[in-house]
């Protein structure tokens, strides 16, 4: 009884610790990613290449002056940064690292809590993070802050509903929204991404969008809002808002993984699903997982360097106009596709569902890139104009 | 549609979003493999790419004699020219008649390097450097007597350039 207890403490104790030291290095990989981009060389002084960095960075910002706006709502403008930190860790929580980990005592699997409505739950959770945002831009009494935060309101309403719409797909897939369940759905066939592309294409967008990360950034627009809804914030409290976001980009990237791309599972082999769970298989699958989340990590940082920032207007058009229409439509087609061949051809999921189901795919990505392709994103988003 | 937004027209069939973000994430992608052009300063200072002009005007220097004297005459052209008048010089005279200075202070932070007090000077004697690095722990480091003039080492800017020193 004490075992699954004392196992669990240290799972929540390792994880919390990887994902701060994770976050603290993300932000220098940022910078020096960004640097190489722009053909510099970035923060490279404090460590090797920069390793200490972060450490600096973060001892600076202990040792800052904590400003509070005079006019500012002093129990929400403490609270936001909590509000917005916490459920950036949380979310983490459900989501399998590795395969399960055989010790002296029982097996112990490799998620903080395997809890048996996993999907729902980072649902739920990962929307209570605007409640930061708004709060800050509220509380902070400062006409860039609220609009920073009624953005940021607006759009992560807006892509929510993509974003879920989207992974509708995933769970008519894999009839469960347990995510271990999903993941072992996903060794039996293939990734998700195979059977699922375009409810992958959504789900990108829309994590880049719940992350608020460019280029849908426009919550923070510096160049518009100083630096939206975290302007008035100074010291930790802004440290917090800095590390919620790249926890939220953790947390999304590892739910990409694991959703569309088999999470913990080594590719094109079946030796670390099947058989007894031993050390070895718990390393490799983990070492598997952490290398498909930083590639997400990775093509984050890649795309924050290269698009520009969407106007506002184009924001919203590209999710209610674009964005949601597709995935109900992707969708709809979908669950005939999926009741045609279940029900009527009796297949079980597995290599040949995938194939058939990638094909269908395959096809749909041709026509939406056609249509895209026709400059519709952004010139669609507006009047026509009757000239 | 925001109100009051321009809408330009676009030829659609050039424009394509999808291509053009595709072909930015290429570029950015391609300029994260290429050499970096960052110099690393405190431990390379100059490259094969960049190096201090020869022209640079820095941190003055007093030449000397071969008698280790400092050149100057004191015949007061730096102090009369200098636009900044950071140059103080007092003129003594030796038993043979000869003028050398008595005190002769340049400020640095006075000083707008223009490098008027190097043309003008018939003797050749004062000089702005091809030199930076001219920082101080306090203020008054900033003055520099004829001692510490003379003791600079650093090579003397050409003011022009020696293979077309008219500027054609």
């Amino acid at each position: 009884m004490t075992f699954p207890l004392v196992a669990s403490a240290i799972k929540v104790f390792v994880v919390f610790n990887l994902i701060m030291v994770g976050v603290a290095l993300l932000t220098l990989l940022e910078r020096r990613v960004c640097a190489w981009m722009q053909d510099r060389l970035g923060p490279n002084r404090v460590g090797p290449q920069g390793l200490f960095q972060p450490a600096a960075d973060g001892l600076k910002n202990f040792l800052k002056e904590e400003t509070s706006p005079a006019m500012a709502d002093k129990a929400l403008f403490t609270l936001a940064p909590i509000v917005s930190f916490v459920p950036a860790l949380l979310t983490f929580g459900v989501i399998p690292f590795a395969a399960p980990l055989p010790t002296k005592w029982g097996v112990v699997p490799m998620v903080v809590a395997d809890l048996p409505v996993g999907f729902l739950y980072i649902l739920a959770i990962s929307s209570l993070g605007v409640y930061g945002i708004v709060l800050a831009g509220w509380a902070s009494n400062n006409k860039y802050a609220l609009l920073g935060g009624l953005r940021a309101s607006a759009q992560m309403i807006s892509y929510e509903i993509a974003l879920g719409m989207s992974t509708v797909a995933v769970i008519l897939l894999a009839g469960n929204v347990t995510l271990s369940q999903v993941i072992a759905q996903q060794q039996h066939g293939l990734p998700f991404v195979i059977p699922l592309t375009i409810a992958f294409v959504i789900f990108f967008i829309s994590a880049f969008a719940e992350t608020n990360r460019l280029p849908f950034d426009l919550p923070e627009a510096e160049g518009e809002l100083i630096a939206g809804y975290h302007t008035e914030y100074s010291a930790m409290k802004f440290s917090m808002f800095y590390i919620a976001e790249y926890s939220n980009m953790v947390t999304a990237s590892a739910l990409m993984a694991t959703l569309f791309f088999g999470g913990w599972d080594i590719p094109f082999t079946s030796w670390d699903s099947t058989g007894e769970p031993s050390v070895l298989k718990t390393v490799l699958t983990l070492l598997s997982f952490s290398a498909k989340t930083f590639f997400f990590l990775f093509t984050y940082i890649w795309v924050r360097w290269t698009l520009p920032r969407f106007r506002y207007d184009q924001l919203m058009a590209l999710g209610w106009k674009v964005l949601l229409p597709l995935s109900l439509i992707y969708i709809t087609l979908l669950a005939v596709a999926i009741w045609f061949i279940r029900i009527r051809l009796g297949w079980e999921y597995g290599r040949g569902m995938a194939a058939a189901l990638g094909g269908l795919n395959l096809v749909l990505l041709i026509a939406l890139v056609w249509w895209l392709d026709r400059g519709r994103i952004v010139s669609g988003s507006v009047q026509e104009e009757t000239a | 549609m925001a109100i009051g937004v321009k809408v330009m027209k676009r030829p659609t069939q050039q424009t394509s979003y999808l291509r053009a973000t595709l072909k930015g994430m290429a570029l950015t992608f391609s300029h994260l493999l290429r050499p970096k052009v960052t110099m690393q300063y405190p431990e390379e200072k100059s490259s094969k790419d960049w190096t201090l002009s020869s022209r640079w005007r820095g941190t003055h220097r007093m030449l000397t004699d071969e008698q280790g004297r400092a050149k100057c005459v004191a015949c007061g052209l730096c102090p009369q020219i200098c636009p900044a008048n950071c140059i103080k010089l007092v003129p003594g005279e030796d038993e043979d008649g000869h003028r050398y200075p008595l005190i002769y202070e340049i400020d640095e932070f006075r000083c707008i390097f223009c490098g008027y007090c190097q043309e003008v000077c018939p003797e050749e004697a004062i000089h702005v450097g091809v030199h930076y690095e001219n920082s101080e722990y306090s203020r008054d480091r900033f003055v520099y007597d004829l001692e510490r003039l003379t003791a600079q080492t650093h090579p003397v800017s050409t003011l022009w350039d020696p293979s077309d020193p008219k500027g054609e």
